[in-house]
Parts: C-alpha cells; structure tokens; sequence
C-alpha cells in the first residue's frame, strides 16, 4: 500500500473512532448503535449522489451540477414505473422493476447527455457547469410541469423491508438497513469494478492522464461516456431507493448535491475511495449532531451545520482531503 | 528498404503560434530514424501530430501506405504505432501490471509478451506489483517503453528517453533499444547527440519548425560544420 493511502486511512481511522468516541461519551451504548446505524444510512444516501460525481469529475473534469437531478429523476422513474404495473402485481416486483427502470433510464439518460451535450464543452469547463446548471434547471421544470409541485408520497416497500427490528440494542427500520446494505454493495462493487477489471484501470489511468490513454489506442470517448452513465446510473438507483422513505419531489437532487460535493470535497477530489470514505464520516458526523440537537440543545442548528463542521476540521488536518494528492 | 512512415509539408499551429511550417520525413521500415535540432525545434510537435495529439493543419502523414492524418488519436495508435512521450507518462498510481495492461488492444496481448518484455527490462519483473510512482527514474522510462511493446507495434514513437537519466542507467537503456530495433521500426526524438548518433541509422534535423537536412547518420558524423550549426554539438 502506499504510504500516502495508509496515512489518508490512518487519518479516516481517526475522525471515525474519534466520532464514535464522543457518541460513546454522550450517550449509552445502545442508542450509540442506532446512531451508528442511521449514520450510516444518511452516509449511504450521500454516497449514491457522491460516487458519480467523484467518478465522472476525476476521469472527465465535469463538475456535474446536474448529478442531483438524476438522483431526483431516478426517484419519479421508479414512481412512474411502480405505478404503470397492472393491477395485483405484487408489491416486490413493483419495487424490483422501479429500481432496475431508475437505473437503466438513469444511466442511458447519461449517455445521452454526454454524448450529446457535454462532449463538445469537454475544454470549457465553466461552460460545462453553466450548461450542468441549467440542465437542472430544465429536469426541475419538466418533473413540476408534469408531476406538479408538491412532490408524491413515499412508494410502499415489500413487507420485509417495511417493518423494525431490534439491532445492536434499539430499535431500527429494516428499510434502512436496505440502504446501508445497497450503499455498501454498490461500494464493494464500485470498487471491484475500479481495481480488478479492465475498464476499471482504463478509468484509473484516464484520471490521471487521459491523452497517454488514448494515445495508447484506446477509444477514451467511449469510456467517458460509460462512465459518465454509470455515474448518473448509480445517482438514479439512490433516488429510487430513497423514495419509500423520502418520497419524490422537483427539489430532492439539490438538497442531497451539495451534501454530495461536500463528500468529494472531503474524500479528496476524484478519489472514488476518499468519496466512499467521506460518505461514512459525513453520515455519521451528521447522525451524532442530530442526537446531541435532540437531546441537548433543543434545536436542529448544530444538525444542520455538521456537515459543514467536518468538513473544515478535515480540511484543516488536510487540505487536499482524506484521499487527495496535493495536485488535486 | 521502403518506407513506412512519410510526412510531408506538415503544419502544424498550437494556438495562434504555427509550430510546424514544413517538416519532410521518411522512416524506412526496420530503421531507427532520429529527429535532430535545438530545444523548441518543433521535435515533440512532430511526434504528436503524427499521432493526432496535436491536429496538424496541412500536410500528409501516409503509414504503411495509408493517409492517416485526420484520425482520431486512438485509430491511429491501432494501426500499430507505440508513442513513448517526452517525461514518461506513466500512471503513477497504477501498478507496473496495470499500466502494462492498459496497453492491451486485445485480451492477452500482455501475455503473450511477458516473456519478451522481462528479457528486454528484467527490473520491471522484480518490481510487477508496485506502484510505478515507486520506480526510480529509469525504471519508469524502461516502463514507458514497456508499455509501448505491449502491442505488437510495427512503429515506436519515443521522445527524449534519455532525458534526466544517469549515465549508467542511459547506457542500459541505450542496449534495451538497441535490441528493440531489430524488430521494431523506431522515430526518435533526442538531444542527447552522442545517444542519437550511436543508436540511429537515419537522422533528420529540424530548425524552427521545418526539417532542414536529412540523411544517413554516418554522413551526418561527417559534416562537423552542420552538425555545429544546426545542433551545437561537436
């Protein structure tokens, strides 16, 4: 391992343990267990934004502004497609085919933004965020032209994921666990897919010097436009697996895309295992502050600016993020 | 001996500055062929417009017989071209396996050249698994032209390998080369004139974007004068 990766996990170990700690100090131990749990299902949501925009800024250069649309987009999809099911198809299948139709539609969605739109802007980057920007602008519109402005209720899971149990000595929704269990698959998978196949080294090289890729005979623009689809892919699987939760509504990507651009922040920009690292510590930092909101001060302020707490005590012990080289 | 790369008036602007105003060349296939002239020549500029990193304006680059000048980077590189750039390149990041894999323009490529590649660069065996940053100097150029053996190239584009490397390390590589150039057909680019002269067959010189003189390197090691005007060296 290099010795850089084994300092940035070291310093990650810290902030973690460090967290953790402090919850163990404040609280008993078996509401720690819940509010380790729910850190990491906020960390799970804030990493389905984050990992496309970490991926498609490292190997493209694109501050995705309109990541959280497809998060949002993927959310009204899945509606759209649990809804269109005939009547008497079981409530699983719903579930199943609005997850797999967010994900495809998400990702061919991608593809065709950036084959068609962000690809010519590929050497003016403030174009491209002018341009993610007002893509944004436009989805926003189009779901409120459609669907209306008040958004639409959360969609019913299957019955074993609606239900509670009692984990680590609380009590806890098994929806939840879903996530963190999605979120960590998609982590795992991610990451297999980055370090123990082809495509995954083409998209490491190209992060760090795209021209000698291609000058290596490979066809980059292909790969952009893979990975610029896997990332709005994975946007639009978290938005479908938020919804049972926090339902559908125009303004639900740009609340979780700043969050999001945090987390890229924080893991070091266009580290895909920094991003996935800063999801855990960003959702746990926000979870402790909730409770300690509840329960001591009476007021969601500190909640509300957590995130924006962690973020500069980690830049202060490292100002390119966990993960970042100093060029980054 | 018949040709396998020509370049022919090529012009070639970066910005708003005209780079290349003319450059002629031929690279005889089984040849090594050196680019000859001062710093800001228009050398590497040769280079990367015959591979399309940089878009020549005018001109004609025919390989193999065939036009490849408007080609996309990576269709030119498939036709069986291997570019070794000025200061490496190499994904530091990357283990020395990983970069060699990217090069792979068919499964098993990497492979099927293993056996050769460690014969050529027995350092890059002892150290498969590192990451490439870790290499020394040296070690990271051997990689760089690794890399563009992964394919089966029948041509290597290689800019200033000799750039920032010891001596001792510069007369390995130098045997590397050579043993390369059996088999392979090599436009170098290199400032280093004592390297050039005893690696190459063929030698052109450029002067502020055009090729001015171009021959056989042992006629070259002749002309004193020309090679005092155009290259300051003796």
């Amino acid at each position: 391992m290099l010795p850089r990766y084994r300092r940035s996990l070291l310093i990650s170990l810290a902030f973690l343990g460090g967290l953790a700690a402090l919850d163990l100090i404040l609280f008993p131990a078996g509401q720690v267990g819940v509010i380790l749990l729910s850190g990491l299902y906020q960390g799970m949501l804030f990493f389905l934004v984050a990992a496309g925009l970490s991926i498609v800024f490292g190997l493209l250069d694109v501050l995705n502004m309109a990541q959280g649309s497809f998060f949002m987009l993927g959310a009204y999809l899945g509606f759209a497609v649990y809804g269109a099911l005939p009547e008497g198809t079981p409530v699983t299948w719903r579930f199943l085919a609005a997850l797999v139709a967010a994900t495809v539609g998400g990702g061919l969605l991608g593809a065709l933004v950036e084959r068609s739109l962000i690809r010519p802007l590929y050497a003016r980057p403030i174009f491209q965020i002018v341009l993610t920007l007002g893509l944004a602008t436009v989805a926003n519109e189009i779901v409120r032209a459609i669907y209306g402005p008040a958004g639409l209720i959360p969609i019913t899971p299957p019955a074993a994921l609606d239900t509670t149990i009692s984990v680590l000595g609380g009590r806890f929704e098994t929806y939840r666990l879903f996530i963190i269990g999605m979120g960590a698959t998609l982590m795992a998978l991610t990451l297999l897919l980055l370090h123990r196949t082809r495509l995954g080294i083409i998209i490491r090289a190209g992060v760090e010097d795209r021209e000698m890729v291609e000058a290596l005979g490979v066809p980059i623009g292909r790969v952009f436009t893979l990975t610029f689809a896997l990332g709005c892919a994975i946007a639009a699987l978290g938005g479908i697996t938020a919804a049972p939760y926090i339902g559908a509504y125009p303004a639900m990507g740009d609340a979780f895309l700043l969050n999001a651009i945090i987390v890229v922040v924080l893991g070091g920009m266009s580290s895909f295992e920094g991003t996935a690292v800063a999801s855990i510590l960003v959702g746990l930092a926000r979870a402790s502050a909730e409770q300690v909101s509840l329960e001591y001060l009476g007021s969601p302020l500190l909640a509300t600016v957590s995130i924006l707490l962690i973020m500069i005590l980690v830049l202060l012990v490292r100002p390119s993020g966990l993960f970042g080289s100093e060029t980054s | 001996m018949s040709a396998l790369l020509e370049v022919q008036g090529l012009h070639t602007y970066i910005g708003q500055y005209h780079i290349l105003q003319g450059v002629d060349l031929t690279v005889p296939e089984g040849s090594v062929t050196v680019l000859l002239g001062r710093n800001g020549a228009g050398k590497t500029t040769t280079l990367r417009s015959i591979l399309g990193l940089w878009k020549p304006q005018r001109g004609r680059i025919r390989f193999d017989g065939r036009d490849i000048q408007g080609l996309q980077t990576h269709a030119i590189a498939r036709l069986g071209i291997g570019y070794v750039p000025e200061h490496r390149a190499i994904f530091r990041q990357l283990t020395v396996e990983e970069n060699l894999k990217v090069a792979e323009r068919s499964k098993g490529d990497l492979q099927a050249r293993q056996a050769f590649l460690f014969k050529l660069f027995p350092d890059l065996q002892k150290q498969y698994h590192w990451p490439a940053g870790q290499l020394s100097g040296g070690q990271q150029q051997m990689l760089a032209i690794a890399r563009a053996l992964v394919p089966e190239n029948r041509l290597l584009l290689i800019d200033e390998p000799s750039e920032g490397l010891a001596p001792v390390i510069i007369e390995q590589l130098m045997e590397a080369l050579r043993s390369l150039s059996a088999s392979t057909t090599v436009l170098l680019v290199e400032q280093n004139f004592r390297v050039a002269s005893l690696l190459a067959e063929r030698y052109t010189i450029i002067e502020d974007g055009r090729s001015v003189h171009q021959g056989r390197m042992e006629d070259l090691l002749r002309e004193q004068d020309l090679i005092q005007r155009y290259l300051g060296a003796a």
